[in-house]
């Protein structure tokens, strides 16, 4: 097991490495454009290219202007945006990543909540009316666009309802350090809102996933062992069927950290990761843009790491035989 | 099991999957089932624990079990015979363990359903029984995942697992159609001696007449959901009164008797929505005659069949065959 995970993380490692090839090469190798007017950004002087150029090391070759560009960017980590000049990138990244973290994480544990419950209360209600009900309500929460779902929540409780939820914040963010309460109150909403369609997705997969279970060889011998049908349902059927709901969990998770909450940050006025991709990539501000990208690939690679660890952990036929 | 019945309601029409099967196991005693694939043998033993549990599904008739109804009995009344009273053994080891837990577990789980039994004691007994239906090394091994045991391996843990609980009646839903031939034989042995052992009844459920001749003391073989003939395994297996039980103990291969081919019965099991009204057999059956537009019943005393064919006719036929052969 220990093995497998050492494995799991190297691969993992490398798999960074890749991606960061890959993105300076697409940021500064793209054949017939210039990396120097990209990163100072609209209308730069002469002078200010020129600074650009040798910070960069933008006439030495290609191996090395990669290696002054992760120096840059992980080790003295004083790359700085031209755009607005003079502030660095990092301190963007590590301001923007708890919003997005906080966000995602409370939404994740409603929708794993929510969407758990429903698909298994709808697998072992099959044929009956609450089956179809749950579905509806879950093909209904997938249908809905966050940032018209937001809106809505945003507008009922800050105006038409405001005296019943008066005890609710505006929009924005509070950081856990400062108030937990206040924390959490100001994420209600968003957390809410973004769970909403992933306890959709999830209790829709689940569901899928049980039944399919329950028509498998090995519940029919859980039968004729005697097992009450619930400890079937929970024990062997959820058992087996969570192994893809957590694979797709790691994936949406990753992604979400990543800066694919972004419209329920914009929504709900929250400085995440999201947003800050999306301004940056509105000013285009190149070094912003790239220091996202690799943050969230960053997040992506150790999810699905991660996923595959807890993958071993529910499926011993994926574990490596020492 | 009296005048049971099984019918799926499907779009093109009702289904009898079995149709009107009686069956009697006394204490100790293995009876066979015997039929080509489809022909109603495995649906008939899954309706006697509850496990059909198709939505389409019909069953009627009447199963008692030590003097009482359990047919149609609630999930929850039918708990502690299933696993309990009754074990089943499946006929694909290789799908019929759940993979995420280990053996040890699983038979600990069922063993725990039904006992009183502590964690410890029932992993000792689940050790215990692993030996038993030899598996070497049982004590390292129960702690072994499904997927890290060969086939037959398998099956004999999922026999150690219906055996846990020492039922009164092991149902065994061909248990060894997925194995090897050198496997076949093992486990087959491994069933006998256990009869003997634990003194449990065994119905045994084979397309394979010789798995039949090896462990059935009664037999009775089904075509399309009917039972055609049954009777004591020597009797059936020697004197077969029945065309359908004629060709199926002419399907197996014999040493020292050289044919350029295998026996075959002609035709296909027909499709279970056009069973024709009279013999269901008659449209496959060399000698078929008019009679057959009716339906035999099964007559005789000890020895059952339902067929037209007088005795004469029979020895008749039998005859002629020898002398051709």
């Amino acid at each position: 097991m220990l093995t497998f995970v050492v494995r799991r993380l190297v691969s993992a490692i490398l798999v960074m490495f890749s991606i960061s090839v890959m993105v300076f090469l697409i940021f500064f190798a793209t054949p017939g454009v210039n990396p120097a007017a990209r990163i100072a950004g609209r209308s730069a002087s002469p002078q200010v290219l020129a600074q650009v150029s040798a910070e960069f090391g933008l006439n030495r070759p290609l191996p090395v202007r990669y290696g002054l560009m992760m120096w840059h960017l992980f080790v003295k980590q004083d790359l700085t945006s031209y755009v607005n000049i003079g502030v660095r990138v990092i301190p963007q990244i590590t301001g923007a990543a708890p919003v997005t973290l906080s966000l995602v994480l409370g939404a994740a544990v409603i929708w794993l909540i929510v969407g758990v419950l429903g698909g298994l209360v709808a697998a072992a209600n099959r044929g009956k009316w609450i089956d179809p009900l749950i579905m509806f309500g879950g093909i209904a929460a997938v249908s809905i666009p966050v940032f018209w779902l937001g809106q809505v929540v945003g507008l009922l409780t800050q105006t038409k309802f405001h005296s019943v939820f008066r005890w609710l914040p505006g929009s924005g963010y509070v950081s856990f350090s400062q108030s937990p309460g206040q924390w959490a109150l100001h994420l209600l909403l968003p957390w809410l809102t973004l769970a909403t369609l992933y306890a959709g997705v999830y209790a829709r997969v689940l569901r899928a996933e049980l039944v399919n279970a329950m028509n498998e060889d090995y519940v029919r011998t859980a039968r004729a062992k005697g097992l009450s049908e619930r400890r079937i349902l929970v024990r062997h059927a959820l058992r087996c069927s969570l192994i893809s709901v957590v694979s797709l969990f790691g994936l949406d998770f990753g992604s979400l950290v990543g800066g694919a909450a972004l419209l329920t940050e914009v929504v709900f006025g929250l400085p995440g990761i999201g947003m800050l991709t999306d301004t940056s990539l509105q000013n285009l501000d190149l070094p912003v843009i790239m220091a996202c990208v690799m943050y969230g690939a960053f997040f992506i690679v150790v999810a699905s790491a991660v996923v595959d660890v807890l993958y071993a952990v529910l499926d011993p036929r994926v574990r490596v035989v020492k | 099991m009296r005048d049971l019945s099984v019918s799926f309601a499907t779009r093109q029409g009702l289904v009898r999957a079995v149709d009107g099967l009686n069956l009697e196991v006394g204490p100790g005693e293995v009876v066979g089932i015997v039929g080509e694939s489809g022909s109603g043998k495995s649906v008939a033993m899954y309706s006697v624990l509850g496990l059909v549990r198709d939505a389409n599904a019909s069953i009627t008739g009447s199963v008692t079990f030590e003097g009482s109804e359990i047919l149609g009995l609630s999930d929850k009344a039918m708990q502690p015979l299933r696993g309990g009273r009754i074990g089943m053994i499946f006929q694909d080891p290789m799908t019929a363990l759940t993979p995420v837990f280990t053996v040890g577990w699983q038979i600990v789980e069922q063993i725990r359903q039904h006992t009183d039994m502590t964690k410890a004691q029932a992993k000792d007994r689940a050790i215990e029984l692993l030996a038993e239906v030899g598996i070497p090394d049982a004590r390292r091994r129960v702690d072994s995942f499904p997927h890290e045991f060969s086939g037959g391996m398998r099956q004999r843990v999922v026999i150690a697992m219906a055996l846990s609980c020492n039922p009164r009646l092991l149902i065994a839903d061909e248990p060894t159609t997925a194995l090897d031939v050198t496997t076949q034989a093992q486990i087959l042995e491994l069933m006998g001696r256990l009869r003997d052992t634990h003194g449990s009844s065994i119905v045994i459920i084979t397309h394979d007449m010789g798995v039949i001749a090896e462990m059935a003391d009664r037999v009775t073989v089904m075509y399309a959901g009917r039972p055609v003939e049954s009777g004591p395994e020597t009797d059936v297996v020697r004197a077969p009164r029945h065309p359908y039980t004629w060709g199926l103990l002419g399907a197996v291969p014999r040493l020292g008797q050289r044919s350029d081919r295998l026996a075959t019965i002609p035709g296909n099991v027909m499709s279970p929505l056009d069973v024709p009204e009279g013999c269901a057999f008659a449209p496959r059956c060399e000698y078929a005659m008019p009679a057959c537009e009716r339906r035999p019943v099964m007559t005789g005393d000890r020895h059952e069949h339902a067929c037209w064919l007088s005795p004469e006719q029979r020895v008749a036929i039998r005859a002629s065959v020898e002398s051709r052969s």
